[in-house]
């Protein structure tokens, strides 16, 4: 019987695609992977390089291990990874990424001197006031008044947004640009049900809730559904 | 087994000093035994508003170091018959000479022998306020209606409330100009009490005869007849459990004693 193959090299429209079997042993799949790419010579007289996609299956690769491929193929004339898909996550990688998708509700009073923060969407039930800090990797809903310092995609999404039913902030930043309050708010302004985002000339912008709808449709969480 | 109040308010000069000495004598003027304690180590003064500097021998660090009994150390007021007692703090060191713990326990055998203690906590938030606070089973935030009283005082209620082992703080807002009040000039209490968003026990307006009382070394609540004595003397039957609507501040406007009324109501 013949021995499975451990590297199977496919051709798609976006380049190769390198199948690495997750069964064998991390040295084995090194060793046939170096003797795969040296038999194939063909290519030589193309200069320009070709990426290449590795899928590792089940197997987790550390990030060591990952450079070393990287490297192998690298070595190989003119190819180069663009990406290395696993389907394995470590724990702390699937936690973080849970972390930073999850809608975290917190209801209290973010008082002066406090700094409330959070890795995923913030939703506050309550006031920020002012001295007080909200910080999120994602967006921040406020349901009270904001009135201090909120910063939304902290990790360095710039997509990210603040809400709030009564939007008097002493200074929004999202990402790393920065808002700060106006000198002069004239006390008529209610300034409710109001939203910041950052628009496409890379400045804060306020304005009302509903602009938010066209403006990140990514919002949107509701799959399926009518 | 008594209860122990702390007086605080984060800022400096809004009146907690002031609001100790009266609302332990109104508590005295009901029957209460009273006990207050003086936790400002360095800077004490509640001895000074109470009148009864002269009569100090030990204080609150000798205590707690073990050079008198506590017995030793209160000094008794004698307007109110074996009612009303003061632990003065020491003058001549600071705050870190008393810890936590020694503050806990000493407030732990001052509530076997009286109904209530009143803590007067010093200005800040460092060991002085953590030593205040740590034998404390209750709360009187004091602000006044300017902005920054208002922010120190929701620091502190921050702060407060991640105390464990106490109730919610409730609110005193202190000297209030009803005229600034009524022009805008000054914040009002609606404002105060939706941003703070903690139970308000008392207002108290500002009052001349208040500091006049303070220089003779006798607390206004032992005048009848001022209004800021009312106010104390209705703060401490509230800490009594007794429901009494806040006081109006000015009696012939209907339109702020029912907007006073609704504030009670939401209390």
């Amino acid at each position: 019987m013949k021995k499975r193959q451990n590297v199977t090299i496919k051709g798609t429209k976006d380049g190769l695609v390198l199948l690495l079997d997750d069964l064998c042993s991390y040295d084995e799949l090194k060793r046939e992977l170096d003797l795969k790419l040296s038999a194939n010579t063909r290519t030589e007289d193309e200069r320009h390089l070709i990426s290449v996609k590795l899928e590792a299956g089940n197997r987790y690769l550390t990030e060591e291990q990952r450079e070393e491929l990287k490297e192998l193929v690298r070595q190989k004339k003119n190819l180069v990874v663009d990406t290395i898909v696993s389907n394995v996550l470590t724990k702390e990688e699937a936690d973080r990424l849970r972390a930073e998708n999850e809608v975290v509700t917190v209801s209290k009073i973010v008082r002066s001197g406090q700094v409330l923060k959070v890795s995923g969407d913030l939703l506050l039930i309550g006031d920020v006031n002012p001295g007080g800090t909200v910080v999120a990797g994602g967006n921040i809903f406020v349901m009270g008044a904001l009135k201090g310092i909120a910063h939304a995609g902290c990790f360095g999404n710039n997509q990210a947004v603040i809400a709030a039913s009564n939007m008097r902030p002493s200074q929004i930043r999202i990402h790393d640009s920065l808002h700060p309050a106006q000198d002069f708010v004239p006390a008529e302004d209610k300034h409710e049900m109001e939203c910041a985002y950052i628009d496409e000339n890379r400045q804060i912008k306020i304005d009302r809730l509903q602009a938010l709808i066209k403006i990140r449709p990514n919002l949107t969480r509701l799959e399926g559904g009518h | 087994m008594g209860e122990a109040i702390v007086i605080t308010s984060g800022k400096g000069g809004v009146g907690k000093t002031t609001t100790s000495a009266n609302i332990g004598t109104a508590l005295a003027l009901q029957g209460k035994k009273v006990c207050l304690v003086d936790t400002d180590i360095g800077l004490r003064n509640l001895d000074v508003v109470m009148g009864l500097e002269n009569r100090i021998i030990y204080d609150l660090v000798d205590v707690v170091d073990g050079r008198c009994k506590i017995h030793q150390a209160l000094v008794k007021d004698k307007r109110f018959d074996g009612l009303l007692y003061l632990l003065p703090a020491a003058q001549t060191v600071d705050k870190s000479a008393v810890t936590s713990e020694q503050m806990k326990k000493l407030m732990e055998e001052l509530k076997q022998d009286y109904d209530y203690i009143i803590i007067d906590c010093p200005a800040g938030i460092e060991q002085g306020y953590k030593n205040a606070v740590a034998g404390a089973d209750k709360a009187i935030v004091v602000t006044t209606p300017e902005v920054s009283a208002v922010r120190d005082a929701d620091r502190i209620i921050g702060l407060l409330e991640k105390e464990k082992h106490m109730e919610p703080p409730k609110l005193i807002v202190n000297r209030i100009r009803n005229h600034m009040m009524k022009t805008g000039d000054m914040l009002d209490l609606d404002e105060i009490t939706e941003h703070l968003s903690i139970g308000l026990i008392g207002i108290v307006a500002d009052d001349d005869e208040v500091i006049r009382a303070s220089n003779h070394g006798e607390p206004i609540a032992l005048n009848p007849n001022s209004k800021a004595s009312i106010a104390y003397r209705n703060i401490a039957r509230r800490i009594l459990g007794e429901s009494i609507p806040l006081q109006p501040l000015e009696e012939a406007n209907k339109g702020m004693f029912s907007k006073l009324k609704k504030f009670f109501g939401v209390r």
